[in-house]
C-alpha cells in the first residue's frame, strides 16, 4: 500500500535521542554555565513540534525540522541574552554536527540506539561531576542526559517535584559558579570520574528495577535508559573499559529476567520460581558478551562480581542446579570489596541455598539491626521465607507482617500478603 | 455527506513539564487519529492557527476598532481545526471521539452550511 508509506513516521524514541543530542550540542556552544538555557531551548523546540504537528502532520524530515527550530530559538535567545554574546557561529556549528550524527543513519537496535555524540559524552561527565552531591548528580543526569521529566524523577525517588527541581537548580548553579569544563576528563582523572558516572547509572537502573510504589514492579523505561547509556559508554573509545562492560553485563542479565519476573496476572514471581525459558535470550547473549569484554585485564569491580553472580544464575537451569558454593564465594569477595547490608542479605539467600535455611537465618541475624535496612521489606520477607521452610509459621507470620510495614510496590505487597496468609494457615493447622 | 469543522480549543498545551518521550507519545496519538481519518477518506484538511498576533475588529456605526488578540491566555482560544466529511452529526461525533485532544481540551463540532 504505497499510500501508507508516504506518511512520514516517527522513529521510536526520536525525541528523547535528539533532545539529548541537542542539549549537549547547545551546552557546548553556550558554555556549561548555561546548561539550563540549553535545556529550555530544546524543550521549546519540542513544544513547537507538539503544537504544530498534530495539525500539520509530521514533516518529511522531522529531525531537520527540530534542528532548524532549535537553531532559530537558540539564536533568538542569544540576541536577547546579554551574558552570552558572539556565540552564533558556535551554535550553528555544534547543532549541525549533532544533526549530521543523527543523519548518519538509524541505529541497528532502535531500542538501545548505541551511539552518542562526543558532546553527549562530555555532558554525562559534566552532570556526574563528583563535586555535585550524589542525589543531585542522579537527578541532573536523569533529567538532562536521559530526558526524564521532573515528575518522573520525583516518582522514581519518592520525592516531591519541588525538591527534585531545587536539587537540579543547585547543581546547575554549582556548575556555573565553579565553571566546570565541557570535556571528557583527561586520562589520569578518567577512572575516578568514570566511577562516579557508573554509580549514577547503576543507581538509576536499580531504582527502576525495584520500584517501591504503585502497580509497576519495574520501571522499565528507567532501566532501559540506564542500560542504553551504559551501552553507549561501553561503545565509545574513551570509556570502552572493562568496568563499563561489567556494569552493562550486569544490567543485561537483570533485564533478561523481566519477562519471567511477573506472571500473566501481573504478580511477582521469585527467582526460584521463575520459568527460566522466558529469560530474554537477546539480553542473555549480550550479558555474556559484555562479561567477556569485562574480563580483559585484571580489573575487578563490584560490577564484575555482581555480573559474574548473575551469569551463574543465567547458566543454571534452576536453583537446584546452581553452583551455590561458587556464588557464596563471589558474595564473600563482594562483601569484602563493598561491605553493605544489602549485599549481606543477598549472600544470606545464597547461604540458605547452600547450607539450608537455618544457616541463611543466622547470616541475616548479623545485619538485622543495621540502620540502612531498617525499612527494607526484603529483609523480613527473606526471614519469613526461611522461617516458613523451617516450619516455624508463627515467626514467619511475624516476619511477613513486619515486611508489610516497609515500603514496596503493590504487586510485592500482594505477594507478601499471600505469604502471610499461608503462614497463618499453617500456624492454625499445627496448633490444633 | 457534509463537511464538519472540528474546532480544537486551547491545546495541546500545558506540556511544559513532560519528558521528550511523552511529547512524542502525544504527537503520535494525534497522528494516529489524523491518519485514520485520512485513510477512511474523511479528512478534508487541518490547520493550526498562530497562537498570538491576531486582531479583533469591531464595527459600530461606521467606527471600526481594531485590537490585538485574542491571546493564548484566553480560555476560549481556537488552536486549530480539522475539516472532516461525515454523513451526520452522529457520525462526526463518532469520528471525533478518537481525538486525543479530548484529554487536553475542548473540541467543538460545527457543520458547514452547504445549503446555498
Amino acid at each position: 500500500m504505497p499510500d501508507e508509506r508516504s506518511i512520514p513516521q516517527l522513529v521510536d524514541h526520536l525525541f528523547r535521542r535528539e533532545s539529548g543530542r541537542m542539549v549537549a550540542a547547545l551546552t557546548r556552544s553556550f558554555g556549561t554555565g548555561h546548561l539550563q538555557l540549553a535545556e529550555e531551548v530544546v524543550q521549546d523546540a519540542l513544544l513547537q513540534a507538539l503544537r504544530r504537528w498534530p495539525f500539520h502532520g509530521v514533516p518529511d524530515n522531522p529531525v531537520a525540522w527540530l534542528y532548524r527550530v532549535a537553531r532559530n530559538l537558540a539564536l533568538d535567545r542569544l540576541r536577547r541574552h546579554t551574558l552570552i554574546r558572539g556565540k552564533e557561529d558556535a551554535v550553528r556549528e555544534s547543532l549541525s554536527l549533532a544533526a549530521s550524527a543523527s543523519r548518519a543513519g538509524a541505529p541497528p537496535d532502535a531500542r538501545l540506539d548505541g551511539e552518542i555524540t562526543d558532546d553527549q559524552l562530555r555532558l554525562i561527565f559534566l552532570c556526574c561531576h563528583p563535586s555535585i552531591s550524589r542525589d543531585a548528580r542522579i537527578a541532573l543526569t536523569l533529567k538532562t542526559v536521559m530526558g526524564l521529566s521532573v515528575g518522573e524523577i520525583a516518582g522514581a525517588f519518592l520525592s516531591k517535584d519541588t525538591a527534585i527541581s531545587q536539587r537540579i537548580t543547585r547543581a546547575q548553579r554549582l556548575i556555573r559558579k565553579r565553571k566546570f569544563p565541557f570535556e571528557v576528563p583527561p586520562p589520569d582523572e578518567l577512572p575516578a570520574r568514570l566511577d562516579a558516572v557508573l554509580e549514577v547509572l547503576y543507581l538509576a537502573f536499580n531504582e527502576g528495577y525495584s520500584a517501591f510504589e504503585g502497580e509497576q514492579l519495574v520501571r522499565v523505561d528507567l532501566c532501559a535508559e540506564a542500560l542504553r547509556l551504559t551501552t553507549c559508554l561501553a561503545g565509545s573509545p574513551p570509556t570502552d573499559r572493562p568496568v563499563v562492560h561489567a556494569l552493562a553485563s550486569l544490567m543485561r542479565f537483570q533485564m533478561s529476567r523481566l519477562p519471567a519476573r511477573v506472571d500473566s496476572s501481573g504478580e511477582l514471581v521469585r527467582l526460584a520460581d521463575q520459568d527460566r525459558s522466558l529469560w530474554d535470550p537477546a539480553h542473555l547473549r549480550a550479558g555474556f558478551g559484555h562479561l567477556d569484554l569485562a574480563a580483559r585485564g585484571s580489573e575487578q569491580s563490584v560490577y564484575h562480581l555482581q555480573a559474574i553472580i548473575a551469569a551463574h544464575h543465567a547458566s543454571a537451569t534452576g536453583t537446584e542446579t546452581t553452583d551455590w558454593a561458587t556464588v557464596v564465594g563471589y558474595f564473600d569477595q563482594l562483601l569484602e570489596m563493598h561491605p553493605s547490608p544489602i549485599v549481606a542479605l543477598n549472600r544470606a539467600v545464597a547461604v540458605a541455598h547452600l547450607h539450608g535455611p537455618s544457616a541463611g537465618l543466622e547470616a541475616i541475624e548479623d545485619i538485622r539491626d543495621h540502620p540502612a535496612v531498617a525499612d527494607y521489606y526484603l529483609l523480613p520477607a527473606t526471614r519469613g521465607e526461611l522461617l516458613s521452610r523451617l516450619d516455624r509459621p508463627f515467626q514467619a507470620a511475624e516476619a511477613f507482617q513486619e515486611a508489610l510495614e516497609g515500603r514496596c510496590s503493590a504487586p510485592v505487597r500482594r505477594f507478601l500478603e499471600r505469604r502471610l496468609a499461608k503462614a497463618k494457615e499453617r500456624a492454625v493447622a499445627i496448633s490444633h | 455527506m457534509a463537511t464538519y469543522m472540528f474546532l480544537l480549543y486551547n491545546g495541546p498545551d500545558d506540556f511544559d513539564n513532560i519528558s521528550p518521550e511523552d511529547m512524542q507519545g502525544v504527537i503520535e496519538r494525534y497522528k494516529a487519529w489524523g491518519d485514520s481519518l485520512e485513510k477512511a477518506g474523511k479528512l478534508v484538511g487541518s490547520n493550526k492557527l498562530v497562537d498570538e498576533e491576531g486582531r479583533v475588529m469591531r464595527g459600530r456605526g461606521g467606527n471600526i476598532t481594531i485590537t490585538d488578540g485574542p491571546f493564548s491566555e484566553t480560555k476560549e482560544l481556537i488552536g486549530g481545526y480539522f475539516a472532516v466529511n461525515a454523513a451526520s452529526y452522529e457520525e462526526a461525533v463518532e469520528l471525533a471521539k478518537g481525538c486525543p485532544h479530548l484529554d487536553y481540551g475542548t473540541l467543538e463540532i460545527r457543520a458547514i452550511d452547504e445549503d446555498h
